[in-house]
């Protein structure tokens, strides 16, 4: 039964993408990398955006742990953090992220320690939510791979 | 794309016209790849733009540190390089007394140790490093910062996220003009043949000479002659190469 699947997935993923388009989760940047995936690396998508989880997550327990310190006053080390995160979801397409990074960094460079906890809040959110997201994409794509590789005699037809 | 690239493209295939009247043209292409050499300290930036030269047909050498270009290209004493913070993540080969040959260096300006600004810098100090064209790659577009590095001698000021686009840009205005360097010099020599090859003759083409030279352009000596505006920046007015993000 996996042989008709293939469409499906393919429809389900763009419809996905173009969820995440509309809510403006991704952007343009997202596309250019897809465009960047060819035979010659056919991971190429799933290689960078997983470098991104790692360092996301690195740089989120960062931002946390400086924040949560009761005598925390490196504004400007979290600045830096900011700037990386800000960087690299801005390479991969990641503009929610990116605009929530805009914004905390902002509450940063005002000392506003409140309103960074808050932008921290919304960043982990953020970040979750196109980490679930993109997995599910990735699952769909590894599906489709699979799928497609199977041969069904009748498949075409269905 | 702005009026203004169209322009230069015209401009730059009239040049390369005039390839097939000299005799030393590299005609044989055997270094058409562009080597670039790609400087960022975010692992994502680089992977992004090693693949965005490789997808354009460049060859690629990738570094996350000001001071680890240094290193690769032979500009770094060994009491220098004690200096540098980062680790180099690039495995260069013995590069040894040589360095690394590269046609394009593009880097990011935000490092941690070196800054993209001071690395150009110190290329453009260099004598022999200086001609190698240096792209910087930002993803704040500040004025003051775009000129500082135009004035420090910067090829371009490229806004992150960098595009395929972009790249494709860059590889095909760095080849125009890697051509146009390369004809300079043989022109010079050819220059005073045809001078005298057409005071001799209007008409006939000389033997030497194949007819191919662009019928609308004036005499030979504009085509030699305008040697100025190879530099880019007469070019077009590299600010309007910056482009908006989420401009479309």
């Amino acid at each position: 039964m996996l042989g008709w699947g293939v469409d499906r997935l393919r429809a389900d993923m763009s419809r996905l993408l173009a969820i995440l388009f509309h809510q403006g989760v991704l952007d343009e940047q997202f596309l250019q990398l897809q465009q960047l995936q060819d035979e010659s690396s056919p991971n190429f998508v799933s290689e960078v955006v997983n470098i991104y989880f790692h360092e996301s997550e690195k740089l989120l327990r960062n931002l946390r742990g400086l924040l949560l310190d009761r005598e925390f006053s490196d504004y400007k080390k979290m600045g830096i953090h900011l700037n990386q995160f800000m960087g690299s979801s801005s390479s991969i397409g990641a503009k929610r992220i990116r605009n929530v990074c805009v914004a905390f960094r902002a509450a940063s460079e005002q000392n506003n320690r409140a309103g960074c906890l808050r932008a921290l809040e919304l960043l982990e959110h953020e970040y979750c939510y196109l980490k679930n997201k993109l997995h599910e994409l990735f699952q769909m794509e590894q599906q489709r791979v699979l799928a497609a590789g199977v041969r069904y005699p009748l498949h075409q037809q269905l | 794309m702005g009026s203004n690239s169209i322009v230069s493209n015209r401009w730059m295939s009239e040049k390369m016209n005039c390839l097939d009247l000299s005799p030393n043209s590299n005609s044989d292409n055997e270094e058409e790849e562009v080597h670039v050499l790609a400087v960022d300290d975010s692992l994502i930036d680089r992977k992004v733009i090693e693949r965005l030269l490789k997808i354009s047909s460049c060859k690629v050498t990738a570094v996350d540190s000001g001071w680890g270009a240094l290193k690769l290209l032979g500009l770094l004493d060994d009491d220098e390089e004690d200096k540098s913070s980062s680790s180099s993540s690039s495995s260069s080969s013995s590069a040894g007394f040589e360095g690394l040959k590269v046609d394009l260096i593009i880097t990011d300006y935000c490092m941690p140790g070196m800054t993209g600004y001071e690395l150009l810098k110190k290329i453009k100090e260099s004598s022999s490093f200086r001609e190698i064209p240096v792209v910087i790659m930002s993803s704040e577009n500040v004025m003051a910062r775009i000129d500082r590095c135009l004035e420090e001698g910067a090829e371009e000021f490229i806004a992150k996220p960098v595009k395929l686009s972009d790249v494709k840009r860059l590889r095909d205005y760095y080849m125009a003009t890697r051509e146009i360097r390369s004809v300079q010099s043989s022109v010079n020599v050819n220059k005073r043949k045809l001078q005298e090859s057409f005071d001799v003759s209007t008409s006939s083409s000389p033997s030497s000479i194949s007819p191919s030279p662009s019928p609308s352009s004036a005499s030979p000596p504009s085509l030699f002659s305008s040697s100025a505006p190879c530099s880019p920046s007469s070019l077009d007015s590299p600010t309007r190469r910056i482009k908006m993000t989420s401009f479309d």
